[in-house]
């Protein structure tokens, strides 16, 4: 028993050093000198300023502001509303926190995640369909309409892009081919033509949307 | 659909094809012989027993190895307790993270101890990065250890020609972490790095977004922890939204590898096993039984996920394929992953007790959390945690041999071993002992107002649902959860000021961690040493076969028996009843 206590007691030790320490340390090292630019978040730069991560998704909206100059508030929430010359990404349970995370957490036979479903349909409508008037509830794809995961995906399904690529091509002033074009150079693939879905990063297609035809 | 089934066959296929492989290579460390990375590690090997005090040579009896185990893993309970509970003095700390309240401690230290990471907590906005590399990855590493070196004291006992010791635990535990667990993360490691997850020790970035607003974005050595957090069975996220976050999981090719990583020991050791026990076809059959039942699992998960779910269907949402677009439920899902690569995540993590997450379980169909119930209800013995998802199966194959020997009328035997009244015993506490804690805890949680505190979904199936999952998955040392079920209450705000923890739950949920992982411990360790006593009859024209298609089924058929005799009426009143109505609640 005793002998037990020692060698568990020196184990405790050596373990939380060399597994603990000298591990996780080692591979910040390596990786900070091999890949720097992966290690420290994939950082995206536009204009001479980091901008993001091309890895986490971002808002492109903004607060509506009352009378006194100040965000509107709904159940202590601020009232946003999409920048109409920016793609939109999908739907968050956090808005977009890239450090306090969590999911929505809808059930599949919840009331309440019926109600958000139809909300989320009808501004999506309501923003699109100005811009594509043959649009209908039918043809919205369910990455639009629905909470990711993270809270932060970068991607939308291509489907989701191809339809709002009408209000851009509308607001920007660009030809509706053009529009198609950056979305078609801004649309991750399958790992390896094969694993994953294709997604097209919303954040990298706005900047190149910026490039192209910058808003007023 | 097609690219979708695709995917999964040949995430089969590569597993399928590493098993030999990865299994000689266990079989050969396991049974001290020289493998390639021996010129390397021999050395660290050697300094390592000297630096412990230890005489690796020197056999334990059952008794002596389970000893050594029990006294080992309390002294770094306490050491782990300690190193949250004074959180706000240690370095790597940016974010000046004070300790988390001491029910939640409790609870998060038995979670990584018994290799089960459920997590009450958000890891970003509650852990420091010393709390999460010194104190929980540590765990991630030597929890995993801990329960192969089990399955490998078990299988000496099998093997065994009389005689009383099982191995040496010390020996067993160094040799597991250096030549399979600790060169495996830093490979994998490094290469979750060069796809885009995060390793690094800065501060929380705030970046000025395109469109003017502000972002944070958690910083944190994530890749070294997300490789043996997969790879051990782990599953403990560095952040609250798992395996779904980029900074963890990047692409579709970190996701597939991710996925190898939690399946390739446990599937690999039913080879390890074939050889050790001197008869691969031994291994096989075990593999085939577990193979059956996982793919099974995941064809059901991708299908039910495929249709939707009933709000959404109420909604008006179309819920289809269509070109671009994936259709299906992608309520709490990641575009990058689609249906078929979260639908597979989602048999892999519950089969195995890894509990990573790539998407949220609370939000998948009725029928695709069927799944994860079922999995977890079948005591984690399709593939299992490392090592234990192998020693609880060997408990279902004795059981199995002793139904069978019963049918036929014979003395049941297993690979020469005469199985007696005192192995069944055995088998059974170690077999009933899991349910028991998940029936008695989440029974009490759930007629309790102590108890459904921690539900939010509300009290309906959904609610039922979460409580029992939150059972299920923490006598299984599982560790996912239908999320919405809290056992800590966190204002909207990084840091631990204003929190506090349920006590109930978390204190509920750490003793059944601890009692669902060390008492089977102690039972799969205690048949280790009575088989091992016993002498080896040779195979005669009585003797039941356990290597051929017959077993295989018949071993299927145990494991189906006792997880429905004992789950059916608890989950039939939360996913079953979701799945069959579309009543919404």
């Amino acid at each position: 028993m005793r002998k037990d206590l020692t060698t568990s007691l020196l184990a405790v030790v050596v373990m939380t050093i060399f597994l603990g320490l000298a591990y996780p340390l080692a591979i910040t090292g390596i990786s900070q000198v091999l890949f720097p630019g992966k290690a420290n978040g994939s950082k995206v730069s536009f204009d001479g300023r980091v901008v993001g991560s091309s890895l986490i998704g971002q808002p492109f909206s903004h607060p509506v502001l009352g009378k006194n100059g100040k965000a509107k508030l709904e159940e202590e929430e601020e009232i946003l509303v999409p920048d109409k010359g920016y793609f939109q990404p999908r739907p968050s349970a956090t808005g977009y926190s890239g450090n306090i995370t969590y999911f929505g957490n809808a059930g599949p036979n919840s009331a309440e995640a019926r109600e958000e479903v139809r909300e989320y349909m009808k501004s999506y409508l309501q923003l699109e369909k100005p811009f594509d008037k043959s649009l209908t509830s039918e043809d919205i794809p369910v990455d639009a309409v629905t909470q990711s995961a993270s809270g932060v995906d970068p991607h939308i399904s291509e489907a989701n892009a191809r339809i709002q690529a009408h209000r851009i091509a509308a607001i920007r002033g660009l030809p509706l081919a053009k529009v198609d074009d950056l979305i078609s150079a801004n649309t991750d693939g399958r790992s390896l033509g094969l694993l994953g879905e294709p997604g097209v990063n919303v954040l990298e297609l706005n900047i190149a949307l910026d490039k192209e035809a910058p808003l007023k | 659909m097609a690219q979708g089934w695709l995917q999964i066959a040949v995430f089969v296929a590569v597993l399928v094809a590493l098993v030999k492989p990865v299994g000689i290579y266990m079989a050969r460390v396991f049974t001290n012989q020289r493998v390639f990375l021996s010129p390397v590690v021999g050395p660290i090997e050697r300094t390592t027993y000297k630096a412990l005090r230890v005489r690796p040579d020197e056999g334990q009896d059952w008794k002596g190895y389970a000893r050594s185990l029990i006294v080992f893993s309390l002294l770094f309970w306490i050491a782990l307790y300690l190193i949250l509970r004074t959180q706000g003095i240690h370095p790597f700390n940016p974010e000046g993270f004070h300790s988390a309240p001491w029910d939640l401690n409790f609870n998060t230290t038995s979670s990584f101890i018994t290799n089960t990471n459920w997590q009450y907590y958000g890891g970003e906005t509650t852990l420091s990065y010393f709390s999460q590399m010194a104190g929980l990855a540590v765990q991630n590493f030597v929890s995993a250890a801990v329960g192969i070196a089990v399955v490998v004291a078990l299988i000496r006992g099998i093997v065994a020609r009389s005689g009383r010791e099982i191995g040496n635990f010390w020996r067993d535990l160094v040799r597991i972490l250096l030549y399979i667990l600790v060169p495996i993360s830093i490979v994998g490691a490094l290469f979750l790095v060069s796809q885009g997850v995060i390793q690094n020790l800065s501060h929380a970035t705030v970046i000025h977004t395109l469109a003017g607003g502000s972002q944070v974005l958690g910083q944190g050595p994530v890749a070294s922890q997300e490789a043996i957090k997969e790879l051990g069975t782990n599953g403990g996220g560095f952040f609250n939204v798992n395996s779904a976050f980029p900074f963890e999981n990047s692409t579709g090719l970190t996701n597939f590898f991710e996925l190898l990583l939690i399946l390739v020991i446990p599937a690999s050791l039913t080879y390890t096993y074939g050889r050790m026990v001197g008869s691969q076809r031994q291994g096989w059959a075990i593999f085939a039984a577990m193979s059956a039942l996982f793919i099974v699992g995941v064809a059901v998960v991708y299908m039910a996920e495929q249709h939707g779910t009933p709000s959404q269907h109420l909604a008006g949402l179309n819920t289809h394929t269509f070109d671009g677009s994936t259709g299906g439920n992608m309520e709490g899902k990641e575009q990058r992953f689609g249906i078929a690569d979260t639908s597979l995540w989602t048999a892999v993590t519950t089969v195995t007790s890894c509990g990573a997450v790539n998407g949220a379980f609370e939000s998948l169909t009725g029928l695709g959390q069927a799944v994860p119930f079922a999995n977890l209800g079948f005591s984690e013995v399709i593939f299992g945690g490392v090592g234990a998802g192998l020693y609880s199966m060997l408990l279902y194959v004795i059981l199995a041999v002793f139904i069978g020997g019963l049918m036929v009328g014979r003395t049941p035997e297993y690979l020469g071993k005469k199985i007696q009244a005192r192995e069944i015993k055995l088998v059974a506490l170690g077999v009933l002992v899991t349910p028991l804690f998940t029936l008695l805890a989440s029974g009490l949680a759930s007629a309790t107002r102590l108890g459904t505190r921690s539900i939010y979904a509300g009290i309906n199936p959904q609610g039922f649902s979460e409580t029992l999952y939150a059972y299920l998955s923490q006598a299984n040392n599982n560790g996912s959860a239908l999320a919405g079920y809290t056992g800590f209450i966190q204002p909207n705000a990084p840091g631990n000021v204003g929190a506090f923890g349920i006590s109930f739950a978390d204190l509920l949920g750490g003793a059944v961690m601890i009692g669902a992982r060390f008492l089977p411990i102690l039972f799969v360790l205690a048949v280790a040493g009575s088989l091992a006593g016993k002498k080896v009859s040779p195979a005669g024209l009585g003797t039941m076969r356990t290597d051929n298609p017959t077993f295989v089924f018949l071993l299927v058929g145990v494991v189906i028996l006792v997880g429905a005799l004992t789950f059916f009426p608890a989950i039939l009143l939360g996913p079953i009843v979701q799945s069959l109505t579309t009543r919404l609640f």
